[in-house]
C-alpha cells in the first residue's frame, strides 16, 4: 500500500495545476447557447495545449497519459473549478470506442474533430421501452445499397441539438437473439430525418432530448466494430474510462461537502446556534466525510487492480452506485440544514437536490448495478 | 499510487490465512468459546512462534519492527477465522508501552511481550464509563491505584495490566496485584473480566499525548481490520447459502431481495477494507492523517461489521438464528468490536471535529 504520487506523477500534477490556474476562463455565462459556446472555446484552449484527450494515444492527438495521470487529470480539472469541456460524450465515450473498435480510416476521420470540439457527439442507446433492458431496443436499421435506413425513437439524448454525430445502437437482425442482432453506427445528426425534442426534467431545465428518427440514412462506412457486434461495442463504450471518471466524481463530492460544512456553520440550527452544532447534523456530516473518503479510496483501489490485473477489481463495480447514494444523502442533508429555506428555490442547493434524484437512474440504475455485482462479482445465480 | 500489498505483506497474509484455516476451524472456535480460558498454551506458542505478538514492536525492543499495515493484514485474517486468542490484548499493551513506556518499562516488558513469554492487556473502561474511550477517573496516590475496570480482555492470563487513569495518564500494574473476576461477554470468543484494584502498586508511564493518541489510533485500526475479516466471512457464508438454498424451486440467491442484500454487503465490506488499509498506511507513512483515517475506519467498520453479519443472518433465515449455526459468533464479535475503544458515533464525532465542523 502506497498512496503517495511518484515524482513523475507529482510533476505531471504540478504542471497541470499551474496551467489550469493560468488559463482558467472563470465562470460560465448565463444562457444555454452562450454557456455551450464558452465550454467549446475552453475545450479548444485545452486541446491546443494537449490536455483534451489526456488518456488518448499520442498518434491520435492525445497525451498518452498513464492511468494514474488520467486520474490526476480528472481530479484536478474538477478541483480547479474550470468549466466542463463541451464534447463530454465524444471525449469520454465516442473517441475511446472508435480507438478500440474503429478502422484506421474512422480514427483519422473522427478523432481530431472530437478533440477540437468542432464536431459534438451524442449518444443514442436508451429508448422509451428499453431502459434497463437495453438489449431489447427496437430502432431498426435496414440495408439499402451502400446505406442503412434507420427508423425508431431514442431518449435521454444529451447534447442532441448541438451534436454532429450520434453513437446509435440499432437492430440490424430482428431474427437473431436480442444481444446478437445489434449494430453500432455513427449517425449524422444534420439530416431532416432526425427530429430532436427537448425533454424537460424535474429541475425545470432540459438537459436531455428525445430523438425521432424517420428513415435516416447512414453510410455503411459508419458502422463501428462490425455488423451484429453492436452490443459488445456499446458495452465497451459504457465501461470506458469508468475507472478514471470516478476520480472526477469523488472530487466533486468533496468540494460540495466542503461547501455544505460552510453552509452548516452559517445556517441557524436550534436556539440560535449554528446547524453545525447540532449533534445529528454533525453525525451526518461526518458520515458523508467518511463515505466520500471511501469513494476516493475505492477509486484508487480500482486503479491499482487495473494496473496489476488489467481489469477492475470488485470495488470497480461499486463506484457509481455508491457515488449516487453519497451525492443524494449530501444534497438531502443540505435541504435539512436549510430548515424553512428548503421551501424556497433560492440557491443552487435546490437544483442539486433535485438533480441528484437522477444519479441512481442515469448510466445504469442502482438496481441493475446491484444485479451486476451479485451475478458477476459475488457469483450468485442469475435472476430469471 | 498503489493500493496493493507488497510481496512481503502478501506472504504474511498467506501464512496467516493458511495457519488460521488449519488451526482454527469453526468447530475449534466453538470449543474455545465454551472453554473458560478461551485459548491453550500450545495455541499461544504457535502464535508467538509466528512473531505476531511483536509484529509492530521495534526490533530494538525485541519485536519484528513491522508496521501498522502488517498488523492490519494479520488482524483481518484473525477476524475472518474468528480465532479466539489473547493476541490483540497483548499487542494493545505493547503498543501503549512503545508509545509511552519509560526506558526501564520498555526493557522490562517489551522483549517478553514480543516473544510471547509474557502477556499484557489494557484496562480502559471505568465501571460507570460513558462512550468516550479515553475517559477515566482513576487517579493514583502515593504510587498506588484504586479503580474498578470493566470489559478487560484476557486479564487472568495476563502478566501486565496497563490501566487508563485520569487526564490520559496510563499506569502499569502487575496483574497479580488485581482482583480479577470473569464477566459474561457478548462475544464468547473473547473473554472479558472485571478488574478491581484496591491500592494496587501502579507505575506511571510517560505522559506523551501524541504518542498515546497514535497508539490508540493503531488499536482502533486493528479492531476495524478484524471487523473487515469478520464481515468478509459472514458475507461469504451468505453468498454460499443463497446459492445452495432452494425455495419456490430456485436458489434464493436468484431473488433480488436476497441478491441485492448480498451486493449491499459487498459495498460495506469493501468500504471498510479501503478505509482500514488507508488508516494502516497513514499510521506508518502519514501520521498527520492517521487520527482522521483511523476514526473513519473504526466508525465505518463498526457499523459495517454488525450490519453485514445481521444481514447474513437474515439471508440464512431461521437456521441463522440457531446456536448451532456459527453466524452468531461473528455477529457478536463484530458488535463487541464496534463498542470497543469508541463506537461509531464517538468516532464520527471525532471526524467532525477534525474536519472543523
Amino acid at each position: 500500500v502506497d498512496l503517495t504520487l511518484s515524482s513523475a506523477e507529482e510533476s505531471f500534477r504540478d504542471e497541470l495545476r499551474a496551467w489550469l490556474d493560468a488559463n482558467n476562463p472563470g465562470r460560465e455565462p448565463e444562457g444555454d447557447e452562450a454557456g455551450f459556446e464558452f465550454r467549446r472555446r475552453w475545450q479548444r484552449t485545452l486541446n491546443d495545449a494537449g490536455w483534451a484527450g489526456v488518456a488518448w494515444p499520442k498518434e491520435y492527438g492525445g497525451r498518452g497519459a498513464t492511468l494514474v495521470e488520467s486520474a490526476i487529470f480528472n481530479e484536478e480539472v474538477v478541483r480547479s473549478r474550470t468549466p466542463q469541456m463541451a464534447n463530454v460524450l465524444g471525449l469520454a465515450m465516442g473517441g475511446p470506442t472508435v480507438i478500440a473498435h474503429g478502422t484506421e480510416e474512422q480514427k483519422q476521420r473522427y478523432l481530431p474533430a472530437i478533440l477540437s470540439a468542432e464536431e459534438i457527439w451524442c449518444q443514442g442507446f436508451s429508448e422509451p421501452e428499453s431502459g434497463s433492458d437495453l438489449a431489447s431496443l427496437k430502432t431498426r436499421a435496414v440495408r439499402d445499397g451502400d446505406d442503412w435506413v434507420v427508423t425508431g425513437q431514442k431518449v435521454w439524448t444529451t447534447l442532441a441539438h448541438q451534436a454532429k454525430w450520434c453513437m446509435l445502437v440499432a437492430r440490424t437482425d430482428p431474427d437473431a437473439p436480442k444481444h446478437k442482432g445489434l449494430t453500432y453506427f455513427l449517425m449524422d445528426m444534420e439530416q431532416e430525418q432526425v427530429g430532436v425534442r427537448p425533454l424537460v426534467q424535474i429541475t425545470g431545465e432540459a438537459e436531455f432530448n428525445e430523438l425521432f428518427i424517420e428513415e435516416a440514412r447512414i453510410p455503411n462506412g459508419n458502422v463501428v466494430g462490425g455488423v451484429g457486434n453492436g452490443w459488445a461495442v456499446a458495452i465497451t463504450t459504457l465501461m470506458h474510462e469508468r475507472a478514471t471518471l470516478a476520480f472526477g466524481l469523488q472530487v466533486a463530492v468533496q468540494i460540495a461537502l466542503r461547501e455544505l460544512v460552510e453552509k452548516a456553520r452559517e445556517s441557524g440550527g436550534r436556539n440560535g446556534s449554528a446547524a453545525s452544532d447540532d449533534p445529528v447534523i454533525r453525525q451526518r456530516l461526518a458520515q458523508l466525510q467518511i463515505e466520500s473518503e471511501v469513494l476516493r479510496l475505492n477509486a484508487y483501489r480500482g486503479l491499482s487492480a487495473i494496473m496489476r490485473n488489467g481489469v477492475p477489481g470488485p470495488e470497480g463495480s461499486l463506484g457509481k452506485w455508491h457515488w449516487s447514494e453519497v451525492n443524494q444523502s449530501l444534497t438531502e442533508l443540505a435541504m435539512d440544514i436549510a430548515g424553512p429555506h428548503a421551501m424556497l428555490n433560492e440557491d443552487e442547493w435546490t437544483y442539486r437536490f433535485l438533480r441528484a434524484r437522477a444519479n441512481s437512474i442515469e448510466g445504469g440504475t442502482t438496481e441493475i448495478l446491484k444485479n451486476i455485482v451479485a451475478e458477476r462479482v459475488l457469483g450468485l445465480p442469475r435472476m430469471r | 499510487v498503489n493500493f496493493e500489498f507488497t510481496d512481503d505483506q502478501r506472504a504474511i497474509k498467506r501464512t496467516a490465512s493458511e495457519f488460521l484455516a488449519a488451526r482454527y476451524k469453526l468447530e475449534a472456535v466453538r470449543a474455545l468459546a465454551e472453554d473458560e480460558r478461551g485459548f491453550t498454551d500450545e495455541q499461544w506458542r504457535e502464535v508467538a512462534d509466528l512473531g505476531w505478538p511483536g509484529v509492530i514492536v521495534p526490533e530494538a525492543d525485541g519485536g519484528l519492527g513491522l508496521g501498522a499495515v502488517e498488523l492490519v493484514v494479520i488482524q483481518e485474517e484473525l477476524g475472518y477465522a474468528l480465532a479466539p486468542s489473547p493476541l490483540l490484548s497483548s499487542v494493545t499493551a505493547a503498543l501503549l508501552l512503545v508509545a509511552a513506556g519509560t526506558d526501564e518499562q520498555r526493557a522490562r516488558w517489551l522483549p517478553g511481550l514480543s516473544d510471547g513469554s509474557l502477556r499484557g492487556t489494557v484496562a480502559v473502561w471505568d465501571q460507570h464509563a460513558g462512550w468516550a474511550p479515553d475517559h477515566s477517573e482513576a487517579e493514583p496516590a502515593d504510587g498506588v491505584l484504586s479503580a474498578v475496570k470493566i470489559a478487560v480482555p484476557d486479564a487472568p492470563s495476563a502478566d501486565l495490566l496497563i490501566v487508563a487513569g485520569a487526564d490520559g495518564h496510563h499506569y502499569l500494574v502487575e496483574a497479580s496485584a488485581a482482583r480479577i473476576t470473569p464477566e459474561k461477554s457478548l462475544d464468547e470468543t473473547r473473554k472479558l473480566y472485571r478488574v478491581e484494584l484496591d491500592a494496587a502498586p501502579a507505575e506511571a508511564m510517560r505522559s506523551d499525548p501524541d504518542a498515546i493518541a497514535h497508539a490508540y489510533a493503531t488499536i482502533v485500526t486493528a479492531l476495524a481490520a478484524e471487523n473487515v475479516g469478520v464481515a468478509q466471512r459472514a458475507m461469504e457464508m451468505a453468498v454460499a447459502y443463497a446459492g445452495d438454498r432452494k425455495q419456490f424451486d430456485r436458489p434464493i440467491g436468484s431473488f433480488q431481495a436476497i441478491s441485492h442484500r448480498c451486493a449491499q454487503m459487498l459495498l460495506e465490506v469493501e468500504g471498510a477494507r479501503s478505509l482500514t488499509y488507508w488508516a494502516g498506511w497513514a499510521l506508518d507513512h502519514e501520521p498527520s492523517t492517521a487520527p482522521r483515517a483511523a476514526s473513519m475506519a473504526k466508525a465505518y467498520a463498526s457499523d459495517a461489521g454488525f450490519r453485514v453479519c445481521a444481514s447474513s443472518i437474515q439471508v440464512h433465515g431461521g437456521i441463522g438464528f440457531t446456536w448451532e449455526h456459527d453466524l452468531h459468533f461473528f455477529l457478536k464479535r463484530a458488535k463487541a468490536n464496534a463498542h470497543a475503544f469508541g463506537d461509531a458515533r464517538w468516532h464520527r464525532d471525532r471526524v467532525a471535529d477534525l474536519a472543523g465542523v
